[in-house]
């Protein structure tokens, strides 16, 4: 005992030394004030575009619990890829896709993202759906100078000069709904939404505004994203007697959530729904209960125009296809397209050459949804705003559209009701 | 196969810390350095895992519980030193005015951080041991209770947001205790930090293991009744081992932080804390490498099969927990052990381990 | 008024549910000491059951009564499956179960994902559930009662069937006393079996009752098996009442505290509350009297 005691010894201060030792020779790291420290000096691309192909990551949960949602924004990358290879590639190079599952991790979307960028060195990263993933991503495509394209809505005040957000941000897809509201009359409303960042940010949003459209918030209730039971806050939501309730519920928790409302007698003739997260994919799942309640989207598949039909007829044809088409899909499908756009008129796959080219403002898109403009100061689209009722066939009848196209304002610069000092704050965290 | 052979577990140790602190910062590239961090982080939460589970027989299914208390002790801190002397930005849009919650203040203290990552587990690991091994509360029941404690703990977090972050969890820090995070030798720094704890941990498990007090928690793993009829308290041993255990999750909580850069609830809950386990059962729960080993292996298994293979992996990693426990339960060190034992006295071997196994196993 | 009758009345049709789920643990984690953690995808392979049940049948007024009795075998069969293949080997060593079985139901889970669209199917509730009864003032949904009134059958079935039957006596001769049950000509492999096959086909009715409820896809299975199996620690393992009255207690304070503070909160408030009570009373509700040291 007493010999090993003392040769433990040895080891445990050997080891201690030759830690100190290698510590002291790695910390010679820049420190907090240093401004010449590594960081940016490190993130030089490493794609490779020599060959006959370019390498693009595609970024999506295909396992856990948004697989449910995120397997068909990955398919119709995919499709969008076949497509675009089919035609010639982007500047004469095929793509040469990388999947990789981000398992419903942000942790593991944040790794992925790095193993993207320096492993394989792809031009750039699609995909991603809830907004904790893209926050998740942020900090990691920034520091290696990448390039991540986002095709879902999400709650805005947010800019990042590597990402591009190719679905609807505040005031493309929240703000018309509550346009749309008032202009039905609508007194007073109820909010009921998942308890995650995305809900609480747009209910912040739609009580600020709701105040200025003198509308009365008359609750407001958060489920956790993995519950389904909504019985008890039904009842509440009944109680409080509102003429519309504004849903952000994500997920399976939105099928639990009809499901409650149709049984407790809340119909869509006295009491609709605006939903913000569910469009054809979803309804499906929840049968004919959500009949008559509406969803605000930019894109519908019932839109007529050309480029909705051929975007339509490929999807039904592809083999990975789930027969319906849906906003979310659709904002993946420009993000692809866009990039392609973007690196042609870049003449180059480069980073800072797209940037540049995105900041002239003329890259344009005719998408499903019509000619979207990319804006190159906030790297969103403009988009048009339609509310969808939704019928017997789980589809969307346009009921209402902004007209035009509304230009991208993540941080709501345009809107003198959202409080200036939020704003400033906002973007001083935003970097 | 429980006993281990002082010579060497230590040239193990020795073997494997050079391995992690002298070769692996040579040959890796910046993006699997960080990778290997990440898995030694799980690594320090299985060897406690084998301590508590392995040796001590408690399934601990909630460690994601230590494993936050260490992670959002460092974050917070990281955030403020992030943040400068203003409140975070993801506090902002829920109430622009409003100060920084209370419970966040000490953690602007880089002292306070670190002490709380080692006080924090401890007490509460103290108190929760205490009250549940003196009302005797085993088996099954404290592992379920542990595994609800984690799921109640990531629904508390992913609910607060502006308190904690939410569901997003705590990300983008920009220095670690005054180093540049982006700074890739700052980077090798923190792995080598990680790593070496790593080493620690290993070294106080394998003294524990060979001293009377590991003798006392095997004995109470295998026949705990026997061993209060001897005169010492079941539940004193167990606490050691729980609170060890809850102290080297928290540990490697707090390293996961600045390796990884972000901490959300979902590394915390049910679905984290079991795979802190495959790992432990894959690698071998009482061993003295198999949990961390095995931790690292699954880790690795997440990141490169999970790549190639999304769909399968989740195939692969159900198949293992079926296989391993079925067939391998004390894990993969269990072939080795059978393989040397098998070597140096064929024949009577198998009898005796099934005869621990048994042992081991009649207990619930 | 609303305010305290809603949440008692929601909250009982929650806690059937809770209780349609726990029952068949309370059989194979009670009675035969297994600790099943895919009891959850038992009770999803229920609901997608009750989904195909209603392609086939089309009126979902009938299908929903025919769903019953298929989800019932469907899953009681994938238990059996289960037994005989991996539980089996495992009667002397019940944590490892535990392990086993959560491999077990990933690899379910990933199948459902793989089979059916990934954003889960509908099922329809049938017609004569529309509707509501006026309780204290407050519109009940016809669906809660509907699931305070299955639940409430499986019980009255379930305890007829162990207190009454020839077969349920000899279970618990088995849970009592293995050797001496195998002594007295009981084979014990099949009241094993068997009982394992009635505990996870319990857990196909529960699915087909939460898939009224709320969505019927892959993921559906997880939310309910750490509540399920905390009701069955809570009641007293093997007690058919203690379970009854845990879960009820469960659903109701469960909604309670959802009414007066957030849904989240309420999850929180709720566990605790039961990991709580297990501290001041680890044996449970009820308990059986034993000779055990424990």
């Amino acid at each position: 005992m007493s010999t090993t005691s003392k040769r433990l010894r040895t080891l445990v201060a050997t080891g201690a030394f030759a830690t100190t030792v290698a510590l002291v020779l790695a910390g010679c790291g820049a420190r907090v004030g240093d401004d010449t420290g590594g960081g940016k000096s490190s993130a030089r691309s490493c794609v490779d575009t020599s060959g006959s192909t370019v390498k693009l990551g595609f970024l999506n949960s295909l396992t856990g619990g948004m697989a449910i949602s995120e397997k068909t924004v990955s398919n119709v990358l995919h499709m969008a890829a076949d497509e675009i290879n089919a035609a010639g590639g982007i500047l004469g190079k095929k793509i040469q896709y990388v999947q990789e599952d981000g398992a419903t991790d942000w942790p593991t979307f944040a790794e992925k993202t790095e193993k993207l960028l320096t492993q394989d060195c792809v031009g750039a990263i699609f995909g991603g759906w809830t907004s904790s993933s893209r926050k998740a991503v942020k900090p990691v495509v920034e520091k290696h100078n990448g390039l991540f394209f986002y095709p879902v809505q999400y709650e805005g005040l947010e800019a990042s000069p590597n990402i591009y957000y190719t679905g609807a941000t505040t005031n493309q897809q929240i703000i018309p709904a509550m346009d749309f509201l008032a202009s039905k009359g609508v007194k007073k409303l109820f909010l009921a939404g998942s308890d995650y960042v995305f809900p609480r940010t747009a209910n912040a949003i739609i009580k600020l505004y709701a105040a200025k459209l003198g509308i009365e918030i008359v609750g407001e209730e958060y489920v956790p994203l993995d519950k389904d039971d909504w019985t008890t806050q039904v009842a509440k939501i009944k109680a409080a007697k509102p003429d519309f309730i504004f849903n952000t519920i994500n997920g399976s928790s939105n099928v639990g959530f009809i499901k409650a409302y149709y049984d407790a007698g809340l119909t869509a003739a006295t009491t609709p729904i605006i939903s913000v997260s569910i469009a054809e994919e979803e309804a499906p799942a929840m049968g004919h209960e959500v009949t008559g309640h509406y969803a605000s989207w930019n894109y519908f598949q019932s839109l007529k125009t050309d480029t909705n039909q051929k975007f339509i007829d490929s999807w039904k044809a592809y083999p990975k296809s789930s027969g319906v088409t849906s906003d979310p899909m659709e904002a993946a499908y420009i993000s692809l397209y866009l990039y392609k756009a973007l690196v042609e008129a870049a003449g180059s796959f480069d980073v800072d050459a797209v940037n540049a080219a995105a900041k002239k403002n003329t890259i344009t898109f005719a998408a499903p949804e019509g000619t979207v403009t990319l804006d190159g100061e906030n790297h969103h689209i403009s988009k048009p705003g339609n509310i969808g009722r939704i019928n017997a066939s789980n589809q969307f009848d346009i009921v209402w559209s902004s007209g035009t196209f509304i230009k991208p304002d993540p941080f709501l610069k345009g809107y003198d009701w959202f409080p200036a000092n939020i704003r400033d704050q906002l973007v001083k965290a935003a970097g | 196969m429980t006993k281990l052979r002082p010579r060497l577990s230590l040239f193990g140790i020795g073997a494997f810390a050079l391995l992690l602190l002298g070769v692996a910062p040579l040959l890796l590239t910046d993006h699997w350095l960080g990778n290997l961090g990440k898995y030694c982080c799980w690594a320090m939460a299985a060897v406690g895992i084998g301590l508590a589970w392995g040796r001590g027989g408690m399934l601990v299914m909630g460690q994601g519980v230590f494993f936050a208390l260490g992670a959002y002790s460092m974050a917070m801190h990281l955030t403020l030193e992030t943040a400068g002397d203003g409140v975070p930005g993801f506090m902002v849009l829920y109430d622009p005015l409003a100060p920084l919650p209370a419970f966040w203040e000490p953690f602007r203290s880089a002292a306070f951080t670190l002490l709380a990552i080692v006080l924090l587990p401890v007490i509460v690991a103290g108190l929760l041991g205490y009250a549940l091994f003196k009302r005797r509360v085993k088996g099954a029941y404290f592992a379920i209770l542990t595994q609800a404690l984690a799921v109640a703990l990531a629904t508390l977090i992913s609910s607060t947001i502006r308190e904690t972050g939410g569901d997003t969890g705590l990300s983008d820090f920009k220095y670690f205790f005054g180093f540049v995070l982006d700074d890739p030798a700052n980077r090798k720094l923190v792995y080598l930090i990680t790593a070496a704890l790593l080493v620690v941990c290993l070294l106080v498990v394998r003294q524990l293991y060979r001293s009377r007090f590991g003798e006392l928690l095997v004995a109470t793993r295998d026949a705990e009744e026997r061993v209060r009829f001897l005169g010492y308290d079941p539940a004193n041993v167990k606490l050691v081992a729980f609170v060890g255990a809850a102290l080297m999750a928290s540990i490697g909580g707090a390293m996961f932080v600045p390796i990884v850069g972000i901490i959300t609830p979902a590394e915390i809950g049910a679905a984290a804390s079991i795979l802190m386990i495959a790992g432990v059962a894959f690698g071998g729960r009482a061993s003295l490498f198999g949990p961390a080993l095995g931790a690292m292996a699954v880790g690795w298994g997440q990141s490169s099969l999970g790549s190639t293979w999304p769909d399968g992996w989740t195939y692969i990693i159900g198949a293992l927990f079926i296989v391993v426990i079925l067939f391998l339960p004390n894990g993969l060190s269990s072939v080795l052990a059978r393989f040397t034992a098998a070597r140096r006295s064929p024949g009577e071997q198998p009898a005796a381990a099934t005869a621990t196994l048994q042992l081991e196993e009649a207990k619930s | 008024m609303d305010a305290l009758i809603s949440p008692l009345l929601n909250g009982s049709a929650q806690g059937a549910l809770l209780l349609l789920a726990a029952l068949g643990l309370s059989l194979t984690f009670g009675q035969m000491g297994v600790i099943n953690m895919a009891h959850g995808e038992f009770l999803m392979i229920g609901a997608f059951t009750a989904y195909l049940v209603q392609q086939v049948i089309g009126s979902s007024d009938l299908s929903i009564p025919v769903a019953l009795p298929v989800a019932f075998v469907v899953a009681g069969l994938f238990g059996l499956l289960l037994e005989v293949s991996i539980i089996r080997w495992m009667y002397h060593r019940p944590l490892d179960t535990l392990l086993v079985t959560v491999g077990v139901g990933l690899i379910l889970q990933q199948a459902a994902l793989q089979i059916f669209p990934s954003q889960g199917v509908p099922v329809e509730k049938p017609g004569w559930l529309n509707g509501q009864v006026t309780v204290f003032g407050y519109d009940w949904p016809l669906r809660q009662v509907f699931t305070i009134l299955l639940a409430t059958v499986c019980v009255a079935a379930l305890s007829v069937w162990l207190k009454s039957t020839a077969f349920g006596r000899r279970i618990r001769a088995t849970v009592q006393n293995r050797d001496l049950a195998e002594v007295t000509g009981i084979s014990t492999r099949t009241v094993d079996r068997l009982t394992f096959f009635v505990g996870s086909g319990l857990a196909g009715i529960a699915g087909v009752a939460a898939s009224l409820i709320g969505g019927t896809n892959s993921q559906m299975g997880t939310q309910y098996i750490i509540p399920a199996f905390l009701v069955v620690a809570a009641g007293g393992i093997g007690q058919l009442k203690g379970t009854v009255v845990a879960a009820w207690a469960v659903g109701v304070v469960l909604s309670y505290f959802a009414y007066w503070t957030t849904g989240s909160l309420a999850q929180v408030l709720a566990f605790i509350l039961v990991i709580v009570f297990l501290q001041l009373r680890p044996q449970g509700l009820f308990t059986v009297r034993t000779r055990s040291l424990v």
